[in-house]
């Protein structure tokens, strides 16, 4: 009577529940599946969508079997606030916070480099360094400020950074209004010394905005994978994360590491912010509304299982359903596939743990496959 | 009606590598208490998760009150009259007793509603048959762990339960909650219950089981007369050698002072004062113990002692040098070593590594972080190494091993590892052996006493009388938050001790007598 199934050992699917790596690539398949089948559904080509996003990422028109780069290149431009807004996302989330104020923090960013745009010195190379470090000390310090306040007076960070938001985003538009020239939706144009355009990167992508922002992502990816999981002040942070207790009592000062996560995270959405405002800008803006590349990088930073590669790949991929959506507009597709696919994606990821519910329910099911409990 | 309210023949249930019951055969009396006893990983809880329906065997055959039956779910457990009592409770914190008793078979009105009125009465009605005096309109969040597990107990009988299983029961008492439930299973009995106790205390065996039976590696060993058979014998079966009880330790041979706490006042989290003017002393070379009832200031003591909480009052002298103002880091610098009570709370980052946990307090000095504060995993790998095979750590993937997938007793084995790789001045324990199997124990309490022959001090908490017997040299007994009384363990009058645990001063003036045997 005894089904053979125990002999079987972990199944392919138990172990690949295990990897959220693997988690993750499958999440986006079922997305782009339903994607797929929701276009089909109102009578349009999934071709056609499909040719889309190979125009955003290889530059090749199937249709007309033309090739221009600038695609790519606006397709990394797109992807580069959404990599650093989950950066900063995820930074918070591995030392155990939730920071929804990539938002206020990006904001914080962009308005600081705006001001040194018309008020730092015009010398080439340092202006704009000058106005992205400033930019980024100011959205760490928006950050910290969340941080300290968790850490002092256990205010809920969640709270916080969405009151912040707000406050930087109003607080941004009077400050900018106060720049001499500026209307009610623009500044006068920034000086060329302030400007993240890059000739080399523009001129190997066919002119496309693609600037200084990419690399400085780039840089990012890099000290994000670096200091979390090569050093001992990520050792601390990751403690703290999954273990808050245990980390103060093995002497890890969790004020410390609350504070710094959250300003590490804010210096990451606030250089995402002088990257958009300084990059693809020519001059600043009165913010009418949020931008929602902090929102975003909540997403990403899902999809990325909050580590460096991970969230650098989600980035490109919801930076590639971005720029896919006017050129499947113009296939007749609907751009709000893009939105329903990205969506969709955040769904299926949040629903892991449910997912792994079921699995372990069939595991037990299937004569008991796990280890026994308790023993 | 047969004589056996529970026949289980030839139960075989195979886990990838592991045999968890291997031909296993079990017969409970109808009527009787029937102990089931097994060191962590001996087959207990599969054989009852059989009985229970959570898992379904690979070959053997149950029979409950001389019938024929298969059973596939809990429900169809509890269907036949089967209940069993976890050992973490399965409770809705926010609800009354008496919601969390009816919960899913709630007695309804005429208009369908709850009839909380009819539930309360019916829950009443049967904490007073059996004994168990518990409030049904109190909120579960309010009430002791003890009351808790009664609530529990009440769950099974209202629903009508005949054979109940209590999984590891006493893991989470305090002493007296012990005995009462001790009391309980009793009155349980004679109110023509069959009861099966998972255990690994001989102690309760002794006191309450009729019959026992001990498996070892999924196996039966036997089924044996508690009456008549001794403490030693039985724990001889279950781990398949003879067991020391006590432990082998030379006289102490107390050296000079390491801490001393002079008038200390510590408020707990509600901002009562837990320790009130709190003295103590503890020398090189010695073991005290704090001997008290669970919630009786220990808890704040420790917290004050290794800079998690910071007194009110009062002074803590670590070699003659102020601690108390210090922090957490500066005092593990200075030889505090802390093995936590709550190990998976305090003592282990769970989704660490071993390597990491082992590292956890020294991560950020050399030779595991290195120039710029670049970790260096090598290193934390081969300290881990070492401390596998120093410390008898058996984690599956060696030092990779995530500190989640290894047994409670592997666990606190690298906790003890790393704080004694530390070689603190002052070795604070807490419960080092809450939920471990006898052979665990064994170790843990050697090399408790090793660290005591370098010449560390060591100052042990436990709510179990027997350990702090066992292993300590003298005895400090808490109450309130302040020493009633030390006395040196060697001669020491167990009665006399109760008796300080209890607030009553200690005749004779013990009070702050020598060290030394």
């Amino acid at each position: 009577m005894a089904r053979r199934a125990a002999g079987l050992g972990r199944g392919p699917i138990v172990r690949l529940a295990g990897s959220d790596a693997a988690m993750s690539v499958l999440v986006v398949i079922l997305g782009f599946l339903v994607g797929t089948a929701l276009v089909a559904a109102v009578g349009r080509d999934p071709a056609n969508m499909y040719r889309a996003i190979i125009q955003v990422v290889s530059g090749f028109d199937l249709t007309r079997g033309t090739w221009n780069a600038r695609y790519i290149g606006e397709w990394l431009v797109a992807s580069t606030p959404l990599v650093l807004c989950g950066l900063s996302m995820a930074f918070a989330a591995r030392a155990g916070l939730f920071n929804i104020g990539a938002e206020g923090q990006y904001i914080v960013g962009l308005t600081v480099a705006q001001f040194v745009a018309f008020y730092g010195p015009p010398v080439p190379i340092l202006h704009w360094v000058l106005a992205v470090l400033l930019g980024m000390l100011a959205a760490a310090a928006w950050g910290g400020l969340v941080g300290f306040l968790k850490a002092r007076y256990a205010v809920s960070e969640v709270v916080a950074t969405i009151m912040m938001n707000y406050i930087a985003l109003y607080l941004s538009r009077y400050l900018t209004m106060l720049i001499p020239g500026t209307n009610t939706y623009k500044t006068p144009s920034f000086p060329a010394t302030v400007r993240l355009g890059n000739a080399w990167l523009e001129g190997l992508t066919n002119r496309s905005r693609l600037n200084t922002g990419f690399y400085l992502m780039l840089a990012s990816v890099l000290f994000f994978w670096f200091l979390m999981e090569k050093t001992r002040t990520g050792f601390a942070l990751r403690a703290t994360g999954f273990n808050k207790d245990a980390a103060r009592c093995s002497g890890i000062d969790v004020t410390r590491s609350t504070v710094l996560s959250m300003a590490i995270s804010g210096a990451f959405a606030g250089l995402a912010g002088c990257a958009v405002c300084l990059g693809s800008f020519g001059y600043g803006r009165v913010l009418a509304g949020l931008d929602n590349y902090g929102f975003n990088g909540i997403a990403v930073a899902l999809v990325g299982n909050s580590s460096a590669p991970g969230t650098f790949l989600a980035g490109l991929l919801f930076g590639m359903l971005q720029s896919a959506q006017p050129l499947m507009q113009s296939r007749q597709i609907p751009k709000e596939v893009t939105y329903i696919i990205s969506g969709l994606v955040v769904v299926f990821i949040s629903l892991r743990s449910g997912f792994g519910l079921i699995l372990e329910a069939r595991a037990k099911q299937l004569a008991r496959k796990g280890k026994p409990r308790d023993e | 009606m047969g004589e056996y309210a529970i026949e289980m023949a030839g139960i075989t249930k195979v886990f990838p590598g592991v045999v968890a019951n291997d031909g296993v055969d079990l017969r409970v009396r109808d009527g009787e208490i029937h102990a089931l006893l097994g060191e962590n990983g001996a087959g207990k809880s599969t054989l009852m998760s059989i009985l229970f329906g959570l898992y379904e065997a690979d070959s053997g055959s149950i029979r409950i009150r001389g019938a024929d039956v298969r059973i596939h779910d809990p429900n169809e457990a509890n269907a036949l009259g089967i209940g069993m009592v976890h050992q973490h409770f399965k409770l809705v914190h926010n609800y009354t007793v008496a919601e969390n008793i009816v919960l899913g078979l709630e007695p309804r009105t005429r208009t369908g509603g709850v009839d909380l009125g009819l539930a309360e009465r019916r829950v009443a009605e049967l904490s007073r048959q059996y004994g168990l005096s518990v409030d049904p309109r109190a909120r579960v969040e309010s009430i002791t762990v003890g009351m808790q597990q009664r609530v529990e107990i009440l769950k099974i009988l209202y629903r009508n339960a005949d054979i109940l299983i209590f999984d590891e029961p006493t893991a989470v008492l305090t002493p007296q909650e012990v005995d009462e439930l001790m009391a309980i299973l009793e009155r349980l009995r004679s109110e023509g219950k069959t009861i099966v106790l998972i255990t690994h205390k001989l102690r309760e065996i002794k006191q309450a089981a009729e019959r026992c039976t001990v498996l070892r590696r999924g196996k039966v060993v036997g089924t044996v007369e508690v009456a008549a058979t001794s403490e030693e014998a039985m724990a001889e079966m279950m781990v398949g050698r003879e067991v020391k009880f006590r432990v082998d330790k030379a006289a102490a041979r107390p050296g000079e002072l390491v801490l001393k706490i002079e008038g200390l006042t510590v408020k707990n989290a509600k901002g009562f004062d837990a320790v009130r003017g709190l003295d103590l002393e503890v020398r090189s070379g010695e073991i005290v113990g704090l001997a008290g009832v669970d919630g009786n200031g220990q808890a704040e003591l420790i917290e004050a002692i290794t800079g998690l909480a910071s007194p009110e009052a009062g002074r803590i002298l670590l070699k003659g040098r102020d601690i108390a103002a210090l922090g957490i880091r500066e005092r593990i610098r200075l030889g505090v070593g802390h093995v936590p009570e709550d190990r998976h709370k305090h003592g282990l980052v769970l989704k660490f590594r071993l390597d990491e946990n082992l590292a956890l307090k020294s991560f950020d000095r050399p030779p595991f972080s290195g120039f710029a504060g670049i970790l260096r995993p090598k290193a934390m790998a081969a300290h881990a190494s070492e401390m596998i095979g120093q410390f008898d750590i058996r984690a599956a993937e060696g030092p990779a091993t995530t500190a989640s997938s290894m047994s409670g007793g592997n666990q606190q084995k690298a906790i003890i590892a790393r704080e004694i790789d530390l070689s603190p001045e002052l070795l604070v324990v807490a419960q080092p052996t809450r939920g471990l199997d006898v052979g665990a124990i064994e170790y843990i309490h050697r090399r408790i006493v090793a660290e005591r022959d370098k010449g560390r001090a060591v100052l042990l908490v436990s709510y179990e009388l027997d350990e702090i017997l066992d292993l300590c040299d003298r005895i400090a007994a808490i109450s309130k938050g302040e020493i009633v009384g030390v006395v040196d363990a060697a001669g020491a009058d167990e009665r006399a001790i109760g008796a300080m645990m209890a607030g009553l001063r200690a005749p004779g003036g013990a009070q702050g007598a020598g060290a030394g045997a």
